[in-house]
């Protein structure tokens, strides 16, 4: 138990990974309490054709969309549709690619070839072109989307736990295990699966960031979420015709973008650093 | 061999030497003092940390960042080293008449430049290029033969990682000697290699320096080593110079009680001191006085209430203590 | 040339092969294996059951998978890409026609990252922990969370609405320069034209600069990961110990360490560059792959978006081919591996 305290201490001290940590903070409680917190809960479906594109004002504090909707509401509402993407998305690549990962890297036979190729072949294409063309294949959704971020980005992962773990095998302690007898499987969970826990926690961190960013082109391209969903990506989009004379339309929605992704690139910098001090980093 | 009378060719005095880092102001050398004579082959042992490469590092005004030379004097063949700014640095003493070494043979070459290009760059800038490039290489080619590098024209093209532990080490010690320096600093030229290649390197070194003028600062934690090559050695702990005197002296009738206690708890007389049990004081809050006064078995109030001069309790054989451990026996 | 470089580049292309090979499969499985119907995304939205049936025919999409996959090879190698649906047109001319605007984009925000971002990455990490290097830290940080195509909004809303100092989009606004290669500004200064050469600069300036912002930001970190890693190393300190002037130091050794880091990085950046394109040509309506990929989106013209990614994807091992054989050339100790 000491030690979570110890690495809690130690996390609160470095401001770059405590900031982020608060950012994702709040933004986990807006997307939580979007209801209780949107001065308009009911912008995400209803509409006040009377009310539309009007300037931020006290009424409206981000002002009003083309529809007479609150922005504010809407883009705190947003922030619901972006965590559930990014999180599940992130989750599942997780769930693909680490297991293929430690498959990978400690029996080095023919399937870690395949599996690696596999991987080399799912990152030979641009993520966001690949999303692109498995929403078009798939159809336009949520669901489509966050399978379509899932299927390219797991790579990612199969290389570092690939990386991490090839490299922890050939060290002395595994070798004493496993010539003590102990089981393929009990070593990978037991043994070689913490050890890699923190460059994956890393990387789930800055996939996060990513995969908000990815999963906002797809809305703007429009093959990600539709229309009257609330996603970031998808109002800007909406925006883009009211311009310049609605700028609050445009510009609200890509600082909500910006904030995020910024809190999960300090969280995912600054848990670097805590994690993984043995790697000189360059980066201070 | 009078090692009294040499003339002084290095002088190094009450030099204080600080690292400003994050966790606070390293205090790493305090007032310590060397000395090596000309042509003289000099020890200067200690455990990790005690300050012997801070030490090498801020002779040649090399500190890393955050480091900084609070006080002190360093002479050098007259010259005040302090003094001089860094293009004088450049040109007259730095891989000139001071060279170094290094501990590490492989990370000290560049690698993506053949060991050629960085060599004779080296000498271009010395003014030791004449300018006929033909010269230049046979100089060059010269020396790596004196090194017993093997067809040193083919090599000369070749880059850092293809050359064994061993060779990049002769490789060092001819540029090192290129140059005709009148000293040399070996910062644990034998660490980074393997037994039996140390014994070559050892040799060689010696050989190459003898009957020239050339002086040479040895920096080692092994004893063994050092007992081999220095004619006298300096024995320091946590960036304070403890006792200096002719090896056999030392060797036989240590007379500071940290250099006893290093000597004993070598599981053999020529042993390596990185296996001393103990703990090397924080740098960063030193104890007061003697930095050895928490460990010493000798130790009394005055330790910790100033820090002993030098004294000379036989001749040529200086100690920093004001317990010195009488005649042995 | 030597022959151990030789043999590392040939093992590259040899790699290249087998990747290209399973990008092909990739999108065989994606476009022919996933959908329900193959035929009914081919032919559009608004296509008829008679109209799919064709198409059904005419792919071949009703006989078994093995013998489909060898049509799609054979038209592959015949440079068949099918048609688009809207232009009626083959989709390879399409691609061909468009795939100039996007190189000379994504060209000009390669050379704006690069030039820009590694002076700052060697800048900063010279200067470690000073107001610029915090500055610019921040800066970049900041860069890599914000959504490219918002960024090309907002500098289209502040430059060209409001300030009106940039045109709104569009490539060019005069009769383009006569064609070379393709690349106004090149073709303009080939050809002495000077009204076209000054307004293909002022319309490809905010796209280029929006779509380097992320790449740039990744650039300068790298190149300052990679001066504070050289000038840590200890052959720095021996050569500073041995009297080498800090300027000679900086500029040939450092400099060329630091690039090769930098190098490295430059194949995964034309991956996000391509990428960032899509967007960015949808934002400045510039007539290049992306925007095709955009309004074969919007018109669900299946076919052009499958010629699309396969073109990226080829693209892009292509380069990341060439990003290697390169590193190999100016790190020696690549082709060791």
């Amino acid at each position: 138990m000491s030690g979570l305290r110890l690495a809690w201490k130690k996390f609160s001290r470095d401001r770059l990974a405590f900031t982020g940590f608060l950012i994702i903070f709040c933004l986990v409680l807006t997307a939580i309490f979007a209801g209780v917190l949107s001065p308009y809960p009911e912008d995400t479906h209803k509409i006040h054709p009377a009310s539309r594109l009007k300037p931020p004002s006290a009424k409206y504090l981000l002002g009003t969309d083309n529809m007479g909707r609150d922005i504010l509401s809407r883009l705190l509402f947003g922030a619901r549709v972006t965590l559930v993407i990014s999180i599940i998305a992130v989750a599942t690549s997780l769930l693909i690619g680490v297991p293929l990962g430690l498959i990978a890297g400690y029996f080095e036979n023919w399937l870690s070839e395949i599996i690696m190729r596999i991987a080399d072949i799912f990152l030979s294409i641009p993520q966001i072109i690949l999303a692109i063309f498995l929403a078009q294949t798939l159809g336009p959704s949520i669901p489509n989307v966050i399978l379509a971020l899932s299927i390219t980005y797991w790579p990612w992962f199969t290389r570092i736990v690939y990386a991490e773990t090839g490299t922890l095998k050939k060290s002395v302690f595994i070798e004493a295990t496993e010539a003590l007898g102990a089981g393929r499987l009990r070593m990978i969970l037991l043994h070689i699966l913490p050890n890699v826990s923190s460059p994956i926690i890393v990387r789930s961190s800055i996939g996060m960031g990513y995969t908000i960013l990815t999963a906002a082109v797809l809305g703007f391209l429009g093959v990600g979420a539709q229309p009257p969903t609330p996603e970031w990506g998808v109002t800007i989009a909406e925006s883009r015709q009211f311009l310049p004379e609605a700028w609050w339309y445009a510009t609200f929605p890509g600082l909500a973008i910006f904030l995020v992704v910024l809190g999960f690139n300090m969280l995912g910098d600054g848990l670097r650093d805590i994690l993984d001090p043995r790697i000189r980093r360059s980066f201070q | 061999m009078d090692l009294n009378r040499r003339e002084t060719l290095l002088a190094v005095a009450n030099l204080t030497v600080h690292f400003y880092t994050e966790r606070g102001v390293v205090k790493a050398l305090e007032g310590a003092e060397l000395r090596v004579g000309k042509g003289e082959v000099v020890g200067l042992i200690g455990e990790s940390g005690c300050g012997k490469t801070t030490m090498a590092r801020s002779i040649l005004r090399v500190l890393p960042p955050g480091g900084r030379i609070v006080g002190g004097e360093i002479s050098f063949a007259g010259k005040d080293l302090l003094a001089l700014d860094e293009k004088d640095l450049n040109t007259s003493v730095r891989g000139k008449r001071i060279t170094l070494i290094p501990q590490d043979p492989f990370n000290s070459f560049n690698p993506v430049f053949s060991v050629g290009t960085q060599i004779s760059d080296i000498m271009k800038w010395k003014g030791e290029a004449g300018g006929n490039k033909e010269l230049d290489e046979n100089k060059i080619r010269e020396m790596l033969g004196k090194v017993q590098i093997p067809s040193p024209g083919d090599q000369l093209k070749k880059y850092p990682h293809q050359f064994s532990g061993g060779q990049r080490q002769r490789l060092m010690i001819a540029m090192a000697l290129l140059p005709s320096p009148n000293l040399v600093i070996a910062d644990e030229p034998t660490t980074a290699l393997d037994v039996t290649v140390e014994a070559q390197i050892l040799r060689l070194m010696s050989e190459l320096v003898r009957g020239k003028e050339i002086s040479v600062l040895f920096i080692t934690h092994d004893l063994g080593v050092a007992s081999e090559v220095c004619e006298r050695m300096i024995v320091m702990y946590a960036g304070q110079d403890m006792e200096d005197g002719p090896a056999e002296a030392l060797f036989s009738g240590p007379r500071h009680p940290y250099t006893v206690e290093l000597l004993e708890s070598l599981p053999n007389p020529r042993g390596n001191i990185r296996d001393i049990p103990g703990e090397v004081p924080s740098l960063i809050h030193p104890p007061p006085g003697c930095r050895f006064n928490p460990r010493c078995p000798a130790a009394t109030e005055s330790c910790s209430a100033e820090r002993p001069r030098r004294i000379e309790v036989e001749p040529g054989h200086w100690v920093r203590c004001f317990h010195p451990v009488g005649q042995k026996t | 040339m030597s022959a151990r470089i030789l043999s590392y580049i040939s093992k590259r292309i040899l790699y290249f092969v087998p990747t290209l090979l399973g990008l092909i499969a990739l999108t065989f499985l994606i476009s022919r294996v996933i959908p329900a119907d193959p035929a009914a995304l081919v032919a559009g939205e608004m296509a008829t059951p008679e109209q799919i049936a064709a198409i059904r025919q005419q792919y071949g999409f009703d006989k078994p998978l093995y013998v489909q996959l060898g049509f799609y090879l054979k038209q592959l190698v015949r440079g068949d890409l099918g048609k688009s649906l809207y232009s009626g047109r083959r989709v390879i001319q399409d691609l061909s026609e468009r795939f100039p605007a996007t190189l000379e984009l994504t060209l000009a925000a390669m050379l704006i990252s690069i030039l820009v971002g590694i002076p700052l990455g060697i800048v900063s990490g010279l200067r470690r922990n000073s107001i610029l290097d915090h500055a610019l830290r921040g800066f970049t940080v900041s860069g890599l969370a914000i959504a490219s195509f918002w960024l090309g909004i907002m500098l289209q809303l502040f430059a060209s609405m409001w300030l009106g100092i940039t045109p709104l989009g569009g490539r060019i606004g005069v009769p383009e320069p006569r064609m070379i290669t393709g690349l106004y500004i090149l073709d303009s200064i080939l050809t002495f034209n000077g009204t076209a050469l000054l307004s293909s600069l002022r319309h490809i300036l905010l796209p280029a600069v929006t779509l380097s912002f992320s790449s740039f930001a990744t650039i300068t970190r790298f190149t300052r990961s990679g001066v504070l890693d050289v000038i840590q190393k200890d052959f720095i300190l021996y050569e500073r110990a041995m009297g080498l002037p800090p300027g000679l130091v900086v500029y040939k050794y450092l400099l060329r360490n630091a690039v090769i880091s930098t190098v490295t990085q430059i194949g995964l950046l034309f991956g996000l560059l391509l990428a960032g394109a899509v967007v960015i040509e949808t934002v400045f309506d510039w007539p290049g792959l992306g925007l095709f990929a955009y309004k074969s989106i919007v018109l669900s013209d299946y076919q052009a978006i499958l010629g699309v990614t396969l073109l990226a994807g080829t693209v892009y091992v292509a380069v990341n081919l060439m990003v290697d054989t390169l590193l190999a050339l100016i790190d020696p100790r690549k082709a060791e591996v």
